[in-house]
């Protein structure tokens, strides 16, 4: 593994800046316990096939949607949990996805890669690594044709950057100067590969050079500082509507999905990761600051009640009709 | 001698087989090499073989079955991984423009000898990324063969077989047995020739009869739809299993619909174009006047694979027996 570059900085926030840290952990908090609750439910059965979790990674996405106007577009790949908590995604519809529920943001017809809400601009996750990246340059470019004012943030992995569709998506943006900024999650391994074993070049954002778009790279320590550097990409793209590729070290703490034990590294790196939990940092900072005991209690209280309550929607919601399979896609419930 | 292996264990014990008898032959893909797959069909084989012959690839299956096909025209036998069936399309231009065509564009001058392994077909609650039966979409294309074997003794010569053919050949591991079927397989070495149907059960008696041709995991729904009409309507079946999809043994089956005269086709991927319509073609072209019934299909819907109902979605005996009771009571 490289040098840490950026060891975070101390908060020394203004007034209020501790209420949106507050804020912030609080996705963070909730993200982290819906996806532990979610992974309780796949040991029992309730959710099926894949569950890739975003756990560790979290300040990743809120640091970064915070970033965001409202209705600015994020698109993402199949670890997309966190990133449609952050958008505004609510734990019921999430959760009740997860189970295969009618009432699931995708129908119950998708689950846990499908999570879509048209409301908050979240354009879903993608299972096809690196099939997305050229959508969101289509997507920018939408915002580019209207002059919405928008930005989209495309996440990926840094498995994605050996496939075609990175490379295309990077080419179309450059060339069209589009409103966009790719986030490459760099978490260090590709399923169970290490980066070392399929990339040339460890220094992912050294991609943008040849497309001639600007880079940034950091480590994921802080969720404050996240946002602030994303806020910089986001701001060239809204002001002067450039693209720029992003790459966050970071570091995913379960294994790729729930069917992968992560026998490919060593209990030691993953403790030294966890010492760095991003979540546990906005935490003690929250604490350092004089956020108050009781109001974090009460904040962890009230996301608690949020995710029992998710819980208990998806469990209790219908399955999908069988019906829905005797139509076509394209006559079905789902015509336009 | 013989030992219960599953299918990961065949399929594995092939490529060692192989790879211990012919040193052209490497094996290429995602998670492969130190992993051993995501499936563990590779497990032990970096260890034996080394990296130079089991190499972990970047996510890039176009990089991957294009590299492939290079190593394939100067004499290398490659034997690439797509680690689901789903995540083919990015290697598909390849697929149909180069390796399919290279044997008739260079008018025999060169052939594309790879076989591209990779797990196909629902029953894991995988959605609609991991879970489709994409196998039409390679039939179709003229210059490929398609294989898909349903038990482990198949799947082992099956293999030896596909990578000792001087064409290419798409191998499809039906996931949602991959370690549910279990029997007896050599440890020698034996081929199961490409091209050959399977009669797995055979309609006993005079009576009504029905011929049901299935393949990969859905011959086992198959196999409990004809048990299960046998015990409630006393119809007898001939289950066809077709092992390869293509070139496709028609001669088995229209023997059998010759003395059925009813055909029930079975098959995960979705209705439209399906390889069913082109059995259904085929039989009729050489027996419709022996035909007693219309021919019908069991197959997935034409929509995508959902994550939710994926039991009614796939063609499970639940599903099959009634149709071959339509078929035989028609």
């Amino acid at each position: 593994m490289q040098e840490r570059t950026n060891d975070g900085p101390p908060l020394t926030q203004p007034s209020g800046q501790i209420d949106h840290l507050a804020a912030l952990y609080r996705q963070m908090f909730l993200i982290r316990r819906v996806e532990e609750e979610s992974a309780r439910a796949y040991a029992l059965g309730k959710i099926g096939g894949f569950l890739h979790l975003y756990i560790g990674q979290e300040a990743v996405g809120v640091g970064a949607v915070a970033a965001l106007r409202p209705d600015d577009y994020v698109i993402t790949t199949y670890r997309d949990h966190g990133m449609a908590l952050a958008k505004g995604m609510s734990a019921r519809a999430l959760m009740a996805e997860l189970y295969g529920k009618a009432t699931g943001c995708s129908k119950g017809l998708g689950g846990s890669m499908h999570l879509f809400d048209v409301e908050h601009n979240m354009l879903g996750g993608y299972g096809i690594v690196g099939g997305h990246i050229p959508l969101a340059a289509g997507v920018a470019f939408a915002s580019k044709y209207r002059s919405d004012g928008r930005v989209t943030l495309c996440f990926f992995g840094e498995g994605a950057v050996s496939i075609g569709g990175f490379h295309e998506g990077l080419s179309l943006a450059a060339l069209w100067k589009l409103p966009i900024v790719f986030v490459c999650e760099n978490n260090e391994y590709a399923m169970g590969t290490p980066l070392s074993r399929t990339m040339s070049v460890e220094d992912v954002s050294m991609k943008a050079l040849g497309y001639g778009i600007d880079r940034d790279r950091f480590f994921v320590d802080d969720v404050l500082e996240v946002e602030k550097r994303m806020a910089e990409a986001v701001s060239r793209a809204r002001e002067l509507s450039l693209p720029t590729l992003v790459e966050v070290r970071t570091y995913r703490f379960r294994g790729h999905s729930m069917s992968d034990p992560a026998k490919y590294r060593t209990p030691a790196e993953l403790e030294d990761h966890k010492k760095r939990d991003p979540l546990t940092r906005a935490r003690a900072l929250l604490e350092q600051n004089g956020y108050g005991a009781e109001r974090l209690a009460k904040l962890e209280a009230e996301v608690e009640a949020e995710v029992q309550d998710a819980v208990k929607f998806a469990e209790e919601s219908p399955e999908p009709d069988p019906s829905l399979l005797a139509k076509t896609t394209y006559d079905g419930p789902f015509a336009a | 001698m013989e030992r219960t292996l599953n299918m990961v264990q065949a399929i594995n014990d092939a490529l060692r087989t192989e790879m211990r008898r012919d040193p052209r032959v490497v094996v290429l893909g995602e998670d492969v090499g130190k992993v051993g797959g995501v499936f563990r069909v590779t497990q032990g084989l970096y260890e034996e073989f080394g990296e130079d012959r089991v190499v972990d690839t970047p996510l890039s299956e176009g990089g991957i079955i294009g590299a492939a096909i290079g190593m394939a025209l100067y004499g290398l036998v490659p034997v690439p991984e797509i680690q689901f069936a789903d995540f083919i399309f990015p290697g598909y231009d390849q697929i149909v423009s180069e390796l399919a065509k290279i044997r008739w564009r260079s008018g025999g001058e060169y052939a594309a000898k790879v076989v591209i392994r990779t797990p196909v077909g629902g029953g894991i609650r995988g959605g609609l990324y991991h879970s489709q039966s994409p196998e039409s979409l390679f039939i179709h294309v003229a210059g490929l063969k398609v294989v898909c074997p349903s038990n482990p003794y198949d799947a082992k010569g099956l293999l030896l077989a596909s990578i000792r053919d001087p064409d290419p050949v798409l191998f499809f591991e039906p996931k949602r047995v991959y370690r549910a079927a279990k029997g007896e397989v050599p440890e020698e070495d034996y081929v199961v020739e490409l091209g050959r149907a399977k009669v797995v059960r055979a309609a006993q008696g005079a009576g009504k009869a029905v011929t049901v041709v299935a393949w990969g995991a859905m011959l086992y729904e198959a196999l409990a739809a004809a048990e299960q009409v046998k015990k409630d309507k006393g119809i007898e079946c001939d289950v066809i299993d077709l092992r390869t999809l293509w070139p496709v043994d028609v001669e088995t089956i229209t023997e059998s619909v010759k003395k059925t005269g009813r055909l029930v086709v079975v098959h995960e991927a979705p209705r439209t174009c399906g390889f069913g319509a082109e059995l259904v073609s085929l039989v009729c072209e050489r027996a419709l006047m022996h035909l007693e019934a219309p021919p019908v299909r069991v197959t997935g819907f034409d929509t995508p694979f959902p994550y939710a109902l994926e039991m009614e979605y796939l063609p499970l005996a639940h599903r099959i027996a009634p149709e071959i009771v339509k078929t035989a009571e028609f």
